[in-house]
């Protein structure tokens, strides 16, 4: 059978259950991002702090975890853990090793939007009594989101295809169901540029999403 | 001279400088000042670029850390606070307690530009006072009233010109009612026929009484609103006194020097 007579045959079947798999790949892409994003602004913050003791363990963390590959991360969570004694999840795991692994990039992105806002913004919040983290939470943060939406969304874009490696912990989402087919049906190319296709129609919206961000001034700009 | 009299009666200086040294690296800005400000007192700073002004101000509410020296506000040191011999730097909310008494209006304005003019004017209160939002919309409303900026509320800062918006910053500084009000060359960024315009609200506040120390290059305005004009130099006060003897009979040739500049500009 050609690459069509087996898309014609099978096609709907690859489909439904490659689809099954999407709740689980949205689950950890979520779960992962919500992660990143809360972690990722903890640690921003402590890489522009004024104390040392901060600033140090925040950049280890970003070099460490930018600089070693996800799917090691994701083992060393996995198998590494049952070790200091707990098991997690597959699911636990993949949200967190994405999650931390996500917080080092996400962080940068952060970094950057808050050191794009003039000094004297911070400045004048300061001079009117707030504290540090209220000129943050208030002025500057606010101010830093519109730059930091569009990098933020290219992220989650990234995030979303990185999920695909979580089959190696054993989560089962699209990757892991185009793999489990391909074993059971001994054809490949058709199995995977479908699971490809799926994630492309998630993705170029999201795409498009960013780039209005982009684009799209707000009411004081 | 009631506003004297009041300070006289607390037996004690609104601010209160002493020795007061500040260094960039090697670079040495401020090197040495004392200085007493009384409440109701205005008093304006004028020297060339460099001479230190500006850091002098910063210095006032903490936005630069001097390198030496103490700063008091009615006697209560700013900045710091006493722990048997030594002096020991503030935590940051008692660092910003002290700060909302002072009122700083920066030259480039410092407006928040996601904040309507009103949003500005409210954040403080609201934040750091815990005004209401009703409290604060009252009061802010009143501040931009003052300053002629009653129709311009909801506008935001990128719509208002420069004389317009350094107005809102002074009502956004006058919200927080503080005890002192610091101008930092406040008419510097705006083009000529816009400045008239904040200094008619300045004057206004002069005026009413309220405590300022305004770093500017209007000599004209200084020599008119305020009670004692200083020129500075090279991070010393080089002379000071009312405005009619620094200004126009200076005794030191480095005033001279300066007047004689800037009126030939």
């Amino acid at each position: 059978m050609n690459f069509f007579q087996i898309l014609e045959a099978r096609g709907w079947y690859f489909f439904t259950t490659l689809l099954s798999g999407w709740p689980a790949t949205l689950v950890v892409a979520m779960g992962a991002l919500l992660f990143a994003l809360i972690f990722g602004l903890l640690i921003a913050l402590m890489r522009i702090s004024r104390w040392r003791l901060l600033r140090w363990p925040a950049t280890a963390y970003v070099e460490f975890f930018r600089g070693t590959p996800a799917l090691v991360q994701l083992f060393v969570i996995y198998f590494g853990f049952p070790d200091i004694g707990h098991q997690p999840s597959p699911f636990q795991a993949a949200i967190i090793g994405l999650g931390l692994n996500g917080a080092a990039y996400l962080s940068e992105i952060y970094r950057a939007g808050i050191e794009s806002i003039h000094r004297g913004q911070m400045e004048a919040a300061l001079s009117l009594g707030m504290t540090p983290a209220r000129a943050m939470q208030y002025i500057v943060l606010p101010q830093a989101v519109r730059t930091m939406l569009p990098p933020m969304t290219n992220f989650a874009i990234v995030l979303l295809k990185d999920t695909s490696i979580v089959f190696a912990v054993g989560v089962l989402e699209v990757m892991a169901l185009a793999r489990q087919l391909v074993t059971e049906t001994l054809t490949s190319a058709p199995i995977y540029l479908m699971a490809g296709a799926m994630y492309l129609c998630v993705t170029i919206p999201m795409a498009r999403l960013a780039a209005r961000l982009e684009r799209q001034r707000q009411a004081w700009q | 001279m009631s506003k004297v009299g009041n300070s006289a009666a607390n037996g004690q200086p609104l601010l209160k400088i002493e020795d007061l040294h500040k260094k960039f690296g090697e670079l040495e800005v401020l090197c040495g000042i004392d200085l007493e400000v009384r409440r109701g007192e205005k008093v304006s700073i004028i020297g060339p670029s460099g001479s230190g002004k500006t850091t002098l101000l910063r210095c006032i509410n903490y936005l630069e850390k001097p390198t030496a020296g103490h700063i008091y506000i009615e006697g209560k040191l700013i900045g710091e606070k006493k722990c048997g011999d030594n002096y020991v730097h503030l935590s940051d909310r008692e660092l910003a307690r002290e700060r909302a008494e002072i009122g700083f209006v920066f030259q480039r304005f410092n407006l928040f530009p996601h904040l309507t003019a009103l949003g500005n004017v409210t954040v403080a209160p609201q934040r750091v006072l815990g005004l209401s939002r009703e409290e604060a919309e009252n009061r802010g409303r009143g501040m931009l009233q003052k300053v002629g900026l009653g129709h311009k509320i909801s506008e935001y800062p990128e719509r208002l010109s420069g004389g317009q918006q350094q107005r809102v910053a002074i009502a956004r500084v006058l919200a927080m009612q503080p005890k002192l009000m610091l101008f930092d060359e406040a008419t510097s960024a705006l083009d000529p026929e816009l400045i008239g315009e904040v200094l008619r609200v300045m004057r206004q506040l002069a005026d009413e009484g309220s405590t300022m120390v305004i770093v500017t290059h209007e000599i004209q305005f200084a020599g008119e609103v305020s009670d004692r004009v200083i020129f500075m130099d090279q991070g010393r006060i080089v002379e000071q006194g009312p405005p009619r003897a620094v200004l126009f009979n200076p005794r030191q040739p480095r005033t001279r020097e300066f007047l004689k500049h800037i009126q030939e500009r």
